[in-house]
């Protein structure tokens, strides 16, 4: 049906006719689109596992992988449980699910160092889509920001698995770009400071929560005028 | 409170408890021996010519109480264990006319799968029927107008009968050669496509989405009026449209599928009354589909709202409801939102959000509980698991089973994947509530010191403090983060300093409320004078 109108996206597809499985290979040839143009589409990928819910014969685990690959990277959102709720136990329980969910618990429970240790055990595998390693810094430069105000060098190194010279320039673009800064620590090596945020400066926080959304206001709109 | 917990699927127990107690033990073959389905007492015959007279005529009262009251006082009197009498039987007193016989077997139907068990023969008949309705309703030939409880049975029904089939289907082991042999023949019938593609053709068709969004204009009524048509229209296809929507978020909770069960919803402002508050049995089902998927996408500062709120609501409403159809189901379900509630409570102790009545009466049900959970011992996962086997809808498996293999039941296979995965999410927060305890008795402590108290060397009190910040952030459907600790801190170095954060009183939303409640106290009075 959808064939003819090439004008649709994927996207638009999905949203238009959510349940429809000769939408299958488009979808599969999505994700593999995802994974070479660093582009991410959970609900197209949740409606091709949907489809592989109802159909268990057409699925196919490198697409299965692909999609878990993808979810990960999508952290700190919660895609990669999302995912697993659809895959069947049996699935999950062969390779390569069962590293991924490994990795998975590594990163939900802020393990960085095991988490880089076995990804690099695995790189056949995380290597095909473009962006995995940036996509696990940005998460986890995510989680110390809202933890930290100072962060200790070593810590972060650990975290974003970069080190030496590399680790140099990586702060050097953070420092231009995202209002980081250095510092040096009492005797212990480098400590980074990271810009306040609601979360990690808890102060910033009441503000916000003190205005009134403009659509509640509308309600007494009647009222003054 | 149910005395067993388990995940029972015994016939008329893998329901959501909706069915009668004796369902289970009526003995249907004796009983059918005595039947004659073309036996039309006078009772009967009188109920189908009135109710066939009034809604031709469009008395939605009088509809309602034959619906809700007739019917059930029938099935008591004479039919508490046989089938209503056959459609053919009944036609005549209401000119053959297409549309009140799909009604009438609809109401047939319901009445069997709730009293008896459905054989494999009926379930798919009534899917038959299911489809000839719905095809009338979509094509747009029905001007009829019915009573909301009754447009929302529907689809309810729709839905536990899709449920029904489902873990039906997938007891594979004890099935005849003639069962397999029907299913085989019959592999349309409750197929996931088709249950879906229902529903969603319900919401198209019926634009109830461009109605709601027309209704924020103040361009359409539709909430002002319950979703009636006083213009001479049929509210029919409108509100089974609107239905539907809370018809597909339980059919994807079902699946596994939580996220775009919570996209069906979109359209219905859950922070306000609507069409889906005007009938109990929906505005439950639609709190507790919408608490279970924000849990397991770990939202549960949602979750807790709307359970709260739902639970004070039926603890206030519940004594109307006593002689309703429908009272039992509301008590099981009260119960297990309780035991939902108590879950997201452990997970994240929002205490706080919660009123006063709503958390007495769950101390009462589950005090001693909560407090063994929050040990996270082996015994408290015990009773995690206990409490969500009890509480959680009852999974389904949507695809068909393989004749060819040898054949195996599993029915048990959705649920045991949802125990699992949620079990899996409880022990990865198992160190929080350590964590969660010390920072409520400091202001600022050292990591040393801390990770010393929790017996932990220090870098992996790192990963515990990153866990604990992972977890309460929940990301929100537009991706911002938002926080659900009740106690938060920022490590600055190698000191952690705590924060306790303060529920934000809402004074603006309170003002706003009480300056919308005195104008229209005001307006009362003003047209008072006038009279």
């Amino acid at each position: 049906m959808g064939r003819e109108q090439v004008s649709y996206t994927v996207e638009q597809l999905v949203a238009l006719n959510p349940y429809n499985p000769d939408m299958l290979p488009d979808l599969e040839n999505h994700v593999n689109e995802q994974v070479s143009s660093q582009t991410y589409s959970l609900d197209a990928n949740l409606c091709l596992l949907r489809l592989y819910q109802f159909e268990p014969e057409k699925m196919s685990s490198q697409i299965v992988a692909r999609i878990l690959i993808k979810a990960l990277m999508a952290m700190p959102a919660p895609d990669f449980s999302l995912c697993l709720f659809l895959i069947p136990e049996r699935v999950q329980m062969e390779e390569p699910f069962k590293t991924l969910i490994v990795l998975s618990h590594y990163l939900e429970t802020g393990r960085f160092r095991q988490f880089w240790e076995e990804a690099a055990k695995s790189r056949h595998l995380l290597e095909v889509v473009s962006g995995f390693e940036q996509a696990i810094q940005a998460y986890a430069v995510h989680v110390l920001s809202l933890t930290y105000q100072r962060v200790p060098r070593t810590v972060l190194a650990e975290a974003i698995n970069i080190e030496g010279l590399s680790l140099d320039k990586f702060l050097e673009h953070q420092v231009a770009n995202s209002g980081w800064a250095l510092e040096k620590g009492q005797g212990k090596g480098q400590l980074i400071l990271i810009p306040q945020n609601e979360f990690n400066h808890p102060e910033l926080k009441k503000n916000a929560a003190e205005s009134i959304p403009l659509e509640h206001i509308t309600r007494i709109f009647p009222i003054l005028g | 409170m149910a005395a067993s917990y388990e995940y029972d699927d015994a016939p008329g127990g893998y329901d959501d408890g909706h069915r009668q107690p004796q369902a289970a033990a009526a003995p249907s073959q004796a009983d059918a021996a005595g039947y004659d389905p073309n036996f039309v007492p006078d009772s009967v015959k009188s109920f189908v010519v009135h109710l066939y007279r009034h809604i031709r005529e469009k008395n939605v009262y009088e509809i309602h109480q034959m619906y809700e009251t007739s019917f059930q006082t029938l099935s008591e009197r004479l039919f508490k264990d046989t089938p209503w009498p056959s459609v053919e039987a009944v036609a005549h007193y209401v000119d053959n006319d297409h549309v009140f016989c799909l009604l009438y077997r609809e109401m047939w139907y319901r009445h069997l799968y709730a009293r008896l068990s459905p054989t494999l023969k009926q379930r798919i008949d009534s899917w038959d029927n299911y489809c000839s309705l719905f095809q009338v309703v979509l094509h747009g030939v029905v001007n009829m107008q019915l009573p909301n409880q009754w447009l929302w049975d529907m689809v309810d029904e729709f839905v536990y009968q899709f449920q029904s089939f489902c873990q039906y289907r997938a007891k594979m082991k004890n099935k005849t050669e003639q069962e397999i042999a029907l299913l085989r023949q019959y592999d349309q019938a409750w197929n996931v496509y088709g249950v879906l593609n229902f529903l969603e053709a319900l919401v198209e068709k019926s634009m109830i989405i461009q109605i709601l969004d027309q209704e924020k204009e103040g361009l359409e009524q539709f909430t002002a009026t319950d979703g009636y048509d006083y213009g001479g229209g049929s509210n029919v296809l409108k509100v089974l449209g609107y239905f539907s929507m809370v018809g597909l978020l339980r059919v994807h909770c079902l699946l596994g599928d939580y996220q775009t069960g919570l996209k069906c919803l979109l359209p219905i402002d859950i922070n306000q009354q609507g069409v889906y508050t005007s009938v109990i049995g929906s505005h439950i089902a639609t709190i507790y589909h919408y608490g279970f998927a924000n849990l397991m996408l770990r939202r549960y500062v949602d979750a807790i709202r709307e359970f709260n709120k739902i639970l004070l609501y039926i603890y206030k409403t519940k004594q109307y409801h006593q002689k309703s159809p429908q009272y039992e189901q509301i008590l099981k379900k009260n119960e297990q939102m309780y035991a939902l509630l108590a879950l997201c409570l452990s997970l994240c102790p929002q205490v706080k959000l919660v009123d006063e009545t709503v958390n007495s009466q769950l101390r009462e049900k589950y005090g001693e509980k909560m407090l063994r959970m929050q040990r996270y011992d082996d015994e408290a996962f015990v009773i995690y698991d206990e409490l969500f086997s009890y509480a959680c809808p009852k999974f389904i498996t949507p695809s068909a089973p393989s004749f060819e293999e040898p054949l195996v039941n599993y029915n048990q296979d959705a649920y045991r994947l949802q125990l699992k995965l949620f079990l899996y999410e409880v022990k990865q927060q198992q160190l929080l509530s350590g964590v969660r305890t010390f920072l409520k008795v400091y202001s600022t402590i050292s990591l040393a010191k801390l990770a010393n108290y929790m017996e932990v060397d220090e870098p992996t009190l790192r990963t515990i403090l990153i866990t604990y910040k992972h977890k309460t952030h929940a990301i929100d459907t537009d991706g911002k983060v938002i926080s659900n600790a009740d106690i938060d801190f920022f490590v600055d170095d190698d000191m952690i300093h705590v924060v306790e954060s303060k529920p934000a009183k809402r004074y603006g939303d309170y003002f706003l409320r009480q300056i919308v409640k005195l104008e229209s106290m005001m307006n009362d009075m003003d047209r008072v004078k006038l009279e």
